[in-house]
């Protein structure tokens, strides 16, 4: 990855807020192009963030930039090539849509004679030619979430920042929403990051993802990395389904070195091990005629990761509190 | 790649800077875009409406009192008749001057209560500062669009009732009584004005638009009454005029700190301009004693004298509105975006 690649840099930042530390020394690079997502909890620290990249709160130490540019010293020109979609984005609700856009549109300076075009083009592409003419006091939160979308591409960013945008739509909004955003980034080629604490919905369109819990970025890398990395440094658990599930192959399970606990969940069997059981287990299985009728290695989707982590770091955080405060540990 | 176009576009805002004068700069901040936008807003809006209609009444309450009263207070002094259209009320009715006194602040409240506050309820506060615009811009293009607002209103309003009297009179007002009515617009809008940015005040700092409104109609309700009960009351302690001997040593002080108090609120303050601008025959606003009276000819105060006497008026009326707006401005600077 070379320096032009890195659209935003997040070096060391760090925000408190009295005695709570909202944003703990954070480092994050997200190269051109890419979609990234900003996982964890309410109150995790997410929306400060994305607020310092905008420069609209100051960090106490560390620095942001996108493109090169210091998002609290040149907040300006950061918010010309940043688009930002808030959570529970609103609108002015006596001015309709089209009305909107064209204050952003003056907003940004952009010529009288383009903007109307620039609308139109807009608006179709995020389906809400329909409604345009409407007050945006009667859009529904879908609609919001697409003119905010509209809103955002007023200006050609080439950043986009959204902070919880899958809340509160339908299904079926959400998938026509999560298209959108994955062709912003793959045929515009915008650079966008998303923060939200519905991992299913990210896990679909993300490039990479972030945990962040109490303002520390746990982990950081691909879904796929992610979850060797939970593998590895955790445990290893592995579900089983057999027929029969009788008291020989129990025995066997246990009789394995590395085994530590094994529980039933219904007719499931969890097998908790510090080492990878498959090719052993799959071999007896095999060798003593018992069929396999579910048989997976846990830890590979995010929402596994995701508690894992979460439940790991709150642990590890309470440990840490009571001996003593202090950071480097979130690189692992 | 990046930094080529970056380049390129400082060097055409460069361009631009130097062939475009102040306008195109607002509109590059967004100044006049946000003031634009709250001008149609407020225009649009319904509670426009109410305010026309709030104006409407005062004007036609004025001009009714002008016209049932003019008749005994041409009989008492025929000068200046084109003002008395202004400072005279019937036996029911008040005066123009002072209708607009008691309503004129509720033009401001109205303008102005939700001005912040609504931005972040509807959510569209953080989208607004995610613009390329400065901050500041959007505080100061409320205020102004508020601000020309209250203009085009009250002098519409001022000389509406100015037209009404010279089409039942057939008087043409002179120079010097236009004069005054000049002054007395500059201080309605300032008064009114003061109000407004006391609304913006509140509305930032509370988050419900009710609750603002309520804040302001109550500083309102301190003002036009409980300010000079509280002066009454605080005079009489300090200086007190219960027995004769008290009454002979401490009059004058007695009514010069309950004047003072009493200038601290804008209501006083305003009406005791106005009263002074619009009415030629009051030589001082402060008490005069009989024998500084000794001698004095009895006689009007030419335009530019009475102006001198409203001067720290108008000044302390500039001052609170613009400590009132600093006080926004400064909290709306440091506030959470969230």
């Amino acid at each position: 990855m070379t320096e032009k690649d890195e659209m935003i840099v997040l070096s060391g930042l760090t925000r408190r807020y009295g005695n709570k530390t909202a944003v703990d020394h954070l480092n994050l690079k997200v190269k051109k192009g890419e979609v990234f997502g900003l996982l964890g909890p309410n109150g995790a620290g997410k929306t400060t963030t994305i607020l310092m990249l905008l420069g609209l709160t100051e960090p106490d130490e560390g620095y942001a930039m996108i493109d090169g540019i210091n998002c609290t010293r040149n907040a300006m020109e950061v918010k010309k090539i940043t688009g930002y979609l808030p959570d529970n984005v609103g609108f002015y609700p006596d001015m309709t849509g089209r009305e909107n856009l064209r204050f952003t549109g003056r907003l940004n300076g952009l010529n009288e004679k383009e903007i109307d075009p620039k609308i139109d083009e807009l608006l179709e592409r995020v389906g809400m030619t329909q409604a345009a003419d409407q007050k945006a006091g009667t859009y529904s939160r879908g609609m919001k979430q697409r003119l905010g979308i509209a809103d955002i591409l007023m200006k050609d960013p080439r950043v986009i920042i959204m902070d919880e945008p899958t809340l509160g739509l339908d299904p079926e909004g959400m998938k026509e929403f999560l298209h959108l955003i994955r062709q912003l980034a793959e045929e515009d080629g915008r650079t966008i990051l998303v923060s939200s604490h519905q991992l299913y919905q990210i896990q679909q369109i993300c490039d990479r993802v972030g945990i962040f819990v109490q303002g520390r970025m746990i982990a950081c890398g691909t879904i796929p990395e992610l979850g060797t990395a939970l593998v590895r440094e955790n445990h290893y658990a592995l579900e089983l389904e057999t027929q029969p599930l009788d008291d020989r192959l129990l025995g066997f399970l246990s009789g394995i070195g590395g085994v530590k606990n094994i529980r039933r969940e219904g007719a499931r069997l969890i097998i908790e091990s510090d080492k990878d059981l498959r090719e052993q287990v799959m071999s007896y299985l095999y060798e003593n005629h018992y069929v396999p009728t579910h048989f997976r290695q846990k830890g590979g989707d995010l929402d596994e990761i995701y508690s894992s982590y979460f439940e790991h770091e709150e642990e590890e955080a309470h440990r840490h509190d009571t001996a003593k405060r202090g950071h480097g540990r979130r690189e692992k | 790649m990046t930094q080529q176009s970056v380049g390129t576009a400082g060097v055409k805002n460069n361009v631009n800077e130097s062939v475009s004068g102040s306008w195109k700069r607002a509109r590059r901040n967004g100044l006049g875009a946000l003031y634009r936008k709250e001008m149609a807003d407020h225009i649009k809006g319904r509670r426009f409406l109410i305010i026309l209609l709030l104006v409407a009444v005062t004007t036609a309450a004025g001009i009714y009192g002008a016209a049932t009263g003019m008749k005994d207070a041409l009989e008492a002094d025929s000068h200046f008749v084109f003002l008395k259209l202004y400072t005279t009320g019937g036996s029911s009715v008040p005066s123009y001057v002072s209708f607009m006194a008691l309503i004129g602040p509720f033009v401001g409240l109205m303008l102005g209560f939700d001005a912040i506050n609504s931005e972040r309820s509807n959510g569209t506060l953080g989208r607004l500062l995610a613009q390329p615009i400065y901050r500041d811009n959007v505080i100061i293009g409320k205020f102004l669009a508020g601000t020309v607002l209250i203009a085009i209103l009250t002098t519409a309003s001022s000389i509406l009732t100015g037209a009404a009297g010279f089409l039942t009179t057939g008087l043409l007002p002179s120079g010097e009584e236009l004069a005054r009515v000049f002054v007395y617009i500059i201080c309605t809008i300032l008064y009114i004005c003061f109000w407004l940015s006391v609304a913006i005040m509140f509305s930032v700092f509370c988050r419900h638009a009710a609750t603002s409104a309520l804040a302001s109609i109550a500083l309102w309700v301190i003002f036009a009454v409980f300010v000079s009960l509280l002066a009454g009351f605080f005079a009489g302690v300090i200086y007190p005029v219960e027995t004769d001997y008290q009454k002979a040593v401490n009059a004058l002080a007695n009514y010069n700190c309950q004047l003072y108090i009493n200038r601290m609120s804008p209501y006083y303050l305003y009406t005791e301009a106005v009263s002074s601008i619009l009415n030629p025959a009051i030589r001082s606003v402060n008490a005069v004693t009989v024998s500084q009276l000794v001698g004095a000819i009895s006689g009007y105060l030419p335009f530019t004298q009475s102006l001198m006497l409203v001067w720290p008026h108008l000044f302390g009326l500039a001052s609170l509105t613009m400590l009132a707006f600093l006080i926004s401005y400064v909290k709306f600077m440091r506030q959470e975006i969230r």
